[in-house]
């Protein structure tokens, strides 16, 4: 990983205001994302992956403020870049795709023309051109008889339909980073596939790195190269897919494991996660925001949380990580 | 697209129905003799007979409803006592300039009140917001004929930038060649600027008046609804995907929040015809409106009645402009399998 | 009522009711404001004509067109009349024909409405169309046909009006009765024995109650505004009574000509009524129904 990351985000907090109080969402995150890299950002829900990426774009709600790190994608911090240079690259080298496709796009308006708006603003496409490049993009998302769909709506179409126009809208400008928020959930299995073949294939195509937003492990050991864990706004751990499976240090990562559903297991073996996410409203919030839900907590807990290396481009913030040994991953069969 | 427009249309019929069967129970429902009432105050007993056999007023219900309705049919709406002139042709007469006045109303309500309202929703808590949300709730509680007052106090008699308010035109000119009945496209077709501004002049307050009446609702719908669409999932697709702040506003939010607004305009039909009435007592304004009232003063029966059931049928026809437009707007209703 | 029934009802009580209404009143001071305002009005209504320093009715062509002084708060009119006396004492007109109007298209109203929706069938077809026929008149238009058709009188003010607000109290009901139609306390005043009727009248519309007390409130404003409008054109209320729309119209054509009191003080005291209302009818909403906050 000599090669500058695609995207490096830097110790990245972010607070919402609400009417019950502050909200600490995000907490001291980093991690980094190579070039042409799949990595996959994985958390309960509350966790703050969807927060960080839309933090990262620029598209938090107006109650949210970034109150520091940096998201530095080719040498431009996102978070302090004036406006004038964000709008060159939100769209054009950074993209994002979300879950509910359907409600992702606009309702009265043609889907052809939606992936038009794009080529034009970003793709330096003549206008004339424009809707004949954008029927291409719906054949290269696999959309069949893509000049007819062109000119639908949103809601004439299936939720994976849906989802490749989101593709085709997200990649138009051809980006080096796509961010991907859940973006099977809602689809039925055979689609999901699909979809994320779909993704990876395009990345491969054009070199771009991706990141994959999940509640799934499972499915993020199937399609990521590197796992980045997020627990109540923290990074936990950070490692390559394998590795994470094979030698999880975190508690939390070896819960979520033990948690994830898998053929061979049985349902018994399943196991909970013990209690629940922290209030992050509290001002009394501990260093270590697992630290109330864990079993290995001890005293050393107290101080603040530490980037320890676990191995090469193995990453885990813990004072008491679990020791290193063979533990069985369920989803190494699976690959 | 024309299925739509044939269902709405088919759905105006019982409407209408509704109108005719009502307009006429009105006129029998009168309390004491409603043969008397046409033949007004001044009537004989022998006219009041023969106005009531002339009406058909001695006859059962059931004929006296049919009979009614193939009037209607034909056009007829009875005469007017105190003009002696079929009611038909006189509210033909003055329908454009209450239509004129209307519609120029309604152009300045939205042309205040659209912008308002995006501004306030894109700018949560500014200073444009706040007014925006006192507007919308103050200006339900204005009667509509006391701003006309104030208007005219203010602006004829302590500024005195407004004319008189005397009607659709100064004495000293004279009404364009009738094409439309609206004074301002005449004057412009026949190019006479003179009448032209003259006229402007005149509608100025009336107009602003109707604007005022009918801003509220307007702009607590624009609001509201650009509130609800700005926070929506494909603007938040479109800002990600980086499209410019025009087209994330204008093309993508604005449209969409259109539609509600769209919708609402039925309901501010309704009150602006009603308000419509008010406004032209005030400013002596030769329409439909201060017709009906004219006739009232003088129990001149027919030309209220033939006012009443123009006015449903009037609202009834832009409802389904309305509805029409709409499906222009939303492919989801026009595309209705 | 049985009593079973009375304990088994949702609302918590008299008691709790006042509590959430300071507490609402408290929280929101424009509310507050609001309902200061309409404890005034109420007491200008009930004590109006016991206090005002002139006889209303009393006029003094030698005191004609006067601006407001000391002697005349608000000025007097073409007649000589004290324009201030006027005012207060047509608050009690004014505030009759609201409340009057509001409880008769509550009655009406809310009894179709949950009538349709507890029946369903062809009770709720008629009263459905019923209410489209009604609106597929301009509102004011419809008023005014019906007064005119009926007579000049208060009462018919009061009847058109309350047609005119039918369909918006029909609707609300009847959704309403439409969800409780399989409420437990129905059921169990069912079994008692109750008819359908009495179970319609005592327990699902005085459930609908709290919803349609904030259409209620917006409705006294509504109620205002017609019945001065339609006295504006000569509907309804007739010179000498004093009521705040015929007092415009009287004082109009002065307006033009420089003497604006006459119609000034009156149309202010329209605006402060029903911005009143409005306003009293916001907080309602809050009261009621705190999602529903604008």
């Amino acid at each position: 990983m000599t090669a500058a990351p695609a995207l490096s985000v830097e110790e990245l907090s972010v607070e919402f205001r609400t009417r019950s109080g502050i909200v600490r969402a995000l907490d001291n995150v980093s991690f980094a994302v190579g070039k042409g890299e799949t990595v996959a950002l994985v958390g309960e829900s509350g966790s703050g992956k969807s927060v960080t990426a839309y933090a990262v774009m620029g598209i938090l709600d107006p109650a949210g403020k970034v109150t520091a790190g940096r998201a530095v994608l080719g040498g431009l911090d996102l978070l302090s870049a004036k406006p004038s240079q964000l709008a060159e690259v939100r769209g054009r080298e950074i993209a994002m795709i979300f879950q509910n496709p359907r409600t992702a796009l606009n309702p009265i308006r043609p889907v052809g023309r939606q992936i038009a708006d794009v080529l034009i603003r970003h793709g330096n496409v003549p206008r004339r051109e424009a809707p004949a490049q954008a029927i291409e993009m719906l054949r290269a998302v696999g959309i069949t008889d893509p000049a007819r769909r062109a000119r639908a709506y949103p809601f004439e179409m299936s939720g994976g339909m849906c989802q490749r126009v989101m593709i085709a809208i997200a990649l138009a400008a051809k980006p080096s980073l796509l961010i991907a928020d859940e973006p099977t959930t809602g689809l039925d299995v055979t689609t999901q596939a699909v979809i994320m073949d779909l993704v990876a294939g395009l990345a491969n195509e054009l070199g771009m790195a991706t990141i994959f937003i999940t509640h799934d492990l499972a499915l993020a050991g199937q399609r990521s190269s590197r796992i980045v864990v997020m627990h109540a706004g923290h990074v936990v751990e950070n490692a390559p897919t394998r590795e994470l499976f094979e030698h999880p240090r975190h508690p939390y990562t070896a819960e979520l494991i033990a948690a994830t559903p898998d053929a061979a297991a049985s349902l018994e073996a399943l196991a909970a996660i013990p209690g629940s996410l922290p209030d992050l409203r509290r001002t009394d919030l501990p260093p270590c925001r697992y630290s109330e839900r864990c079993p290995r907590k001890s005293d050393a807990c107290a101080q603040p949380l530490p980037q320890a290396a676990a191995g090469s481009g193995h990453i885990v913030a813990c004072w008491n990580p679990l020791p290193l040994r063979a533990v069985n991953a369920p989803t190494e069969s699976a690959a | 697209m024309l299925t739509m427009i044939a269902k709405r249309v088919a759905m105006a019929i019982p409407s209408l129905i509704g109108v005719v069967v009502v307009t006429f129970f009105l006129t029998r429902a009168l309390p004491g003799d409603p043969a008397a009432y046409f033949a007004g105050p001044a009537a004989t007993p022998t006219a009041i007979e023969q106005i009531r056999v002339k009406l058909g007023l001695d006859r059962p219900l059931a004929e006296q409803f049919a009979r009614y309705v193939i009037d209607l049919g034909q056009g007829n709406l009875g005469n007017s006592l105190t003009t002696g002139q079929p009611v038909l042709t006189e509210l033909r007469t003055r329908l454009p300039a209450s239509a004129e006045l209307t519609l120029l109303g309604l152009l300045v309500s939205i042309l205040i009140a659209v912008p308002l309202g995006i501004v306030a929703a894109t700018r949560p808590n500014s200073l444009v917001d706040h007014a925006c949300r006192v507007v919308s709730t103050a200006g339900v509680s204005l009667p509509v004929f006391f701003t006309g007052l104030i208007l005219v106090y203010v602006f004829y008699y302590l500024l005195g930038w407004a004319p008189a308010p005397l009607g659709r035109l100064d004495v000293f000119y004279d009404a364009p060649p009738q094409i439309t009945g609206f004074y301002l496209i005449d004057s412009l077709i026949a190019r006479q600027p003179e009448v032209f501004l003259a006229s402007l002049k005149q509608l100025i307050l009336p107009a602003l008046t109707l604007g005022i009446f009918s801003l509220a609702p307007i702009a607590r719908m624009t609001r509201a609804s650009m509130l609800a669409v700005l926070s929506s999932d494909f603007v938040r697709t479109a800002r990600a995907s980086g499209l410019s702040a025009f087209t994330v506003i204008v093309t993508y939010a604005f449209r969409n929040a259109m539609l509600p607004v769209v919708t609402t305009l039925g309901m501010v039909f309704s009150f602006l015809l009603g308000a419509n009435v008010l406004v032209e007592k005030v400013f002596a304004w030769p329409g439909i409106g201060s017709y009906a009232v004219e006739a009232l003063l003088a129990s001149d029966f027919a030309p209220v009645q033939g006012f009443v059931l123009t006015m449903a049928v009037m609202y009834v026809a832009l409802n389904l402009l309305i509805d029409v437009l709409y499906g222009l707007i939303d492919p989801r209703v026009r595309l209705e399998a | 009522m049985t009593d079973i029934v009375s304990a088994q009802r949702p609302d918590g009580g008299l008691a709790a009711l006042i509590r959430h209404a300071r507490y609402v009143i408290g929280e929101n001071p424009v509310t507050g404001f609001a309902f200061a305002l309409f404890v005034l009005i109420v007491l200008a209504a009930v004590l109006g004509p016991d206090i005002v320093p002139y006889d209303p009715l009393a006029s003094d062509t030698a005191q004609a067109l006067k601006p407001p002084s000391a002697h005349h708060w608000f000025g007097t009119d073409q007649l000589g009349r004290d324009v201030f006396s006027r005012v207060v004492v047509a608050t009690r007109l004014d505030f009759f024909i609201a409340v009057a109007s509001v409880a008769l298209v509550f009655v009406i109203g809310g009894f179709a409405g949950v009538a349709a929706g507890f029946f369903g069938d062809w009770t709720d077809r008629i009263v459905g169309r019923v209410a489209d026929t009604i609106m597929a008149f301009p509102l004011f238009v419809l008023a005014m046909g019906i007064v005119a058709a009926l007579g000049n009188t208060v009462q018919n003010i009061v009847l058109a009006t309350a047609i005119v607000n039918f369909p918006l109290y029909a609707r609300i009901a009847r959704a309403e009765a439409n969800v409780r139609r399989e409420a437990g306390f129905v059921e169990a005043a069912r079994l008692s024995g109750n008819s359908d009727w009495r179970i319609l009248a005592f327990q699902i519309l005085p459930n609908v109650f709290p919803i349609l007390v904030v259409q209620m409130s917006l409705t006294m404003g509504y109620a205002i505004l017609n019945a001065a409008g339609l006295s504006f054109i000569g509907l309804g209320v007739r010179p000498p009574t004093p009521e705040w729309g015929i007092m415009v119209a009287e004082g109009a054509s002065f307006m033009v000509s420089g003497q604006w009191w006459n119609a000034f003080f009156p149309g202010l005291a329209l605006m402060v009524a029903v911005f009143c209302f409005n306003l009293l009818g916001d907080g309602l909403r809050d009261m009621v129904d705190p999602r529903r906050r604008t």
